[in-house]
């Protein structure tokens, strides 16, 4: 039924532009019907979008090669999962799903905070609506994802590095990350445009923030986990600007979470937290344009298309209207007070705000610096990983430093002998820990001693702010340690979740450092039977097999490992010819060590008709603190996510005191 | 091909019906105005933020000087001032005008029978 796929995005088209048009006028006029008729334009749009969905995937999951789009990434042979992600495997799939995400977060963030911002709300309908309206007309426009053709015998299939499990959950996150940033810009626009610049639009869309900054982190972590053991190279991450693409937005996000707080708690920084919404929205739809413009070559980015004039001149709009509205409403935006001293908690927000913008914007700069080389010289220069390896260590180690000092700092103003107290253990157990792994052999690399010597700095304070909290609340009257320790948390959500993801950040130091800075790399060629070394490691080549599936013939070659004389079993690397795609995967085996966290990582780069096999082996020590990472991540997003139903009540009885009449939803 | 017809124009309709919604329930409303906060309510909802604000950064202090994240010595130097602006901000919301607390507004009255 692609015609009533067709129908229901253009069905979406209208909705949207009503929204847009209708919500704009009412909330110029002041018409109370018209807005809420515009509201529910954008509630339907996510309707009959939802529509146009199921149409796709129906159509995905019946082979209908008759649409250009099932038969472009999909064949007969695809398993039913890969086959669903599909969906957003392809350019229209993935503009599709953007459009869907963005029509629902926009009707539910309208309806969860129409109680105590209504008038708020006016103004971020038709700014929800514009943005669905551009994705809209591309879908309808300029690629649509129901374009009809006499149905092939069978489809092109799938990228085989796509055949994955990561590929089911890895791009929708990064999707509920992207478009969820569209939540904050939304209101953000909305307070500016109808001068309602208190508090409310920060609390509207905080959760909002967190939800999309969270579904990106753990969105770039999965991809990261299938770079690894997917892709083949040998690593997780390879600065690739659609790697990079993601990462930008998630910078800003965070520099936002943070520099927000200084906001609601001290009354500062309104222009810099609008200025950094709009940045993080901006850089979600750049990276958006730069996966499917094709202006960028990367293994993540599609073909090149013809959308990418449209998207490069709908974020020079978004862009241009953002700011322009920031300095309309610049006097509105002053700052009630000021930073008392550079030696506080606000002061070390500040600081980290600066790093983490600096670190973004290095980024950016090494993204677009190919494409304008391109435009000026007709020379692509890339800028390879010792660009980015080198701003990483810039920004990124005082960052790792300011996670520990920030928490443990009085807001407005710390006295340098309170410091001295404050930091004494922290300080202590960061510089033994330095010293011991020093004398361990640490030195070869000074950024990883560095980033070893912080993280331990960060870790101590972590733990001293939960003893400490714990045990203030015990003797504020818990009746026990963990209800002590389960209320610490629970009445205060947002800086002990936040505590839990700066854990989080530890281990990812931990084992980037170790990973990156303390690997090491063995090559050679071996023939049956012949053995290799790496650090400990013995492996001995014993037998190569080749075997058929259903959409692809694996070669694999089987090692012996050893360690210290010590049997570990057996590892198995090879290939898989894909037969459709006609293309070649590299299948690496990898061996980890739950206990200190290494891996071994082999790599089978070349398997000769004689039957030897050239293999690249590394050994990477700490790298599964990554995925452990990733775990606590998202239990301290999830602390910091989960409803606080006090502040709940205090916003509605807040709304009722000025006449808001607020009904709990 | 005539089912999918139908059943985008269906989809069309209901979305139709649902935009249309508000003006169907009430054609004729003794008022359509949007339900904007007045001057003085703005003004009292940022000074009930202020206050809160202040409350709040209060408690933090207690709070952070009893798990000695805050040294005695900031504890003073800080607590006198905050005290001060919570005061400040409960006064300041004492004189500002005072709102019916949760009058009922237009869009939550429940719709109108109509004959």
């Amino acid at each position: 039924m692609p015609e009533l796929g067709r129908a229901a995005l253009v069905v979406t088209l209208g909705l949207s532009l009503y929204a847009l048009v209708a919500g704009a006028a009412a909330a110029h006029l002041g018409r109370r019907r018209l807005a809420r008729s515009a509201q529910n334009a954008l509630v339907a749009s996510f309707a009959s979008t939802a529509v146009a969905a199921a149409v796709l995937l129906a159509a995905l999951l019946r082979n209908d090669f008759s649409l250009e789009y099932v038969a472009r990434t999909t064949s007969e042979a695809l398993p039913t999962v890969y086959t669903i992600s599909a969906f957003w495997g392809g350019q229209e799939g993935s503009l599709l799903l953007w459009l869907l995400v963005l029509t629902g977060f926009g009707a539910a963030a309208v309806s969860m905070n129409r109680a105590w911002a209504r008038d708020l709300i006016v103004w971020a309908v038709p700014v929800f609506a514009a943005v669905a309206t551009f994705f809209a007309f591309l879908l309808v426009a300029v690629a649509s994802p129901f374009v009809t053709q006499p149905a092939p015998p069978d489809g092109a299939g799938m990228t085989p590095s796509l055949q994955n499990p990561y590929m089911l959950a890895h791009p929708p996150l990064l999707y509920l990350g992207y478009v969820g940033l569209t939540v904050p810009f939304a209101f953000a626009m909305g307070a500016l445009i109808s001068g309602r610049l208190d508090e409310r639009w920060l609390i509207a869309t905080r959760r909002w923030t967190l939800f999309a900054w969270a579904a990106l982190g753990v969105g770039q972590l999965l991809g990261s986990h299938w770079a690894y053991v997917e892709v083949g190279w040998g690593g997780y991450y390879a600065w690739d600007p659609v790697e990079n693409a993601a990462l930008m937005p998630w910078l800003a996000a965070t520099a936002f979470l943070h520099s927000v707080m200084i906001q609601e708690k001290r009354g500062m920084l309104k222009v810099w937290n609008m200025l950094l919404v709009i940045l993080a929205f901006s850089l979600s739809l750049f990276g958006t344009f730069l996966t499917r413009s094709g202006v960028v070559n990367s293994i993540h980015s599609f073909t090149e298309s013809s959308i990418g004039p449209w998207f490069l001149a709908f974020i020079g709009v978004v862009v241009a209207v953002s700011v322009g509205l920031v300095l309309w409403r610049l006097p509105a935006l002053r700052s009630v007070t000021r930073l008392e001293s550079p030696i506080s908690r606000e002061a070390a927000f500040l600081y980290n705000n600066l790093l983490l913008l600096a670190l973004c914007l290095a980024i950016l700069w090494g993204v677009v610096y190919p494409m304008l080389s391109e435009a000026v010289r007709g020379e692509a220069v890339v800028l390879g990983r010792s660009y980015y390896d080198f701003f990483l260590r810039v920004f990124g180690l005082p960052l790792l430093l300011l996670m520990g000092i920030g928490p443990l700092i009085a807001w407005r103003h710390a006295s340098l002998r309170s410091l001295g107290t404050t930091f004494r253990w922290p300080t202590i157990v960061a510089l033994g820990a330095g010293l011991a792994l020093l004398l361990l052999g640490a030195g070869s690399s000074v950024p990883g001693l560095v980033a070893y010597t912080f993280s331990a700095f960060v870790a101590t304070t972590i733990v001293m702010e939960f003893v400490r909290g714990t045990r203030a609340r015990k003797a504020l009257g818990a009746s026990s340690w963990p209800s002590a320790f389960t209320s610490l948390i629970g009445r205060n959500r947002r800086r002990y979740g936040g505590y839990v993801v700066h854990a989080a950040i530890v281990l990812l130091a931990v084992g980037v450092a170790g990973s990156s800075a303390f690997d090491s790399v063995a090559e050679a060629r071996l023939t049956q039977g012949r053995s290799m070394t790496i650090g400990d490691y013995t492996l001995t080549y014993r037998s190569l097999e080749e075997r058929q599936v259903a959409n692809a013939t694996e070669i694999r070659a089987t090692l012996d490992v050893r360690r210290g004389g010590r049997d570990l079993g057996t590892l198995q690397a090879g290939k898989n010819a894909y037969t459709i795609e006609q293309q070649v995967s590299n299948e690496v085996g990898i061996r980890s060590d739950r206990l200190t966290g290494e891996d071994l990582f082999v790599i089978a780069e070349q398997i000769d008709p004689d039957g030897s096999v050239y293999f690249r082996v590394f050994v990477k020590p700490l790298v599964n603190l990554i995925w452990v990472a990733g775990l606590v991540f998202l239990a301290g997003s999830l602390i910091t996510l989960w409803p606080d139903r006090r502040e709940q009540r205090r916003l509605i009885a807040r709304a009722g005191e000025v006449g808001l009449p607020a009904t709990p939803r | 091909m005539t089912l999918a017809l139908l059943l985008a124009a269906a989809l069309t309709v209901v979305c139709v019906l649902v935009v249309a919604l508000p003006f169907l329930r009430e054609p004729e409303p003794e008022s359509d105005e949007l339900d904007e906060l007045a001057d003085d309510e703005r003004g009292r909802l940022e000074a009930l933020e202020a206050r809160d604000r202040a409350l709040a950064a209060l408690k933090e202090l207690e709070f952070d000087h009893r798990t000695g994240t805050v040294s005695d010595e900031d504890y003073w130097a800080q607590v006198g001032p905050l005290r001060r602006e919570a005061a400040r901000a409960l006064q300041a919301l004492e004189v500002a005008p005072q709102v019916s607390p949760a009058t009922p507004r237009r869009e939550d009255q429940p719709t109108r029978e109509r004959s």
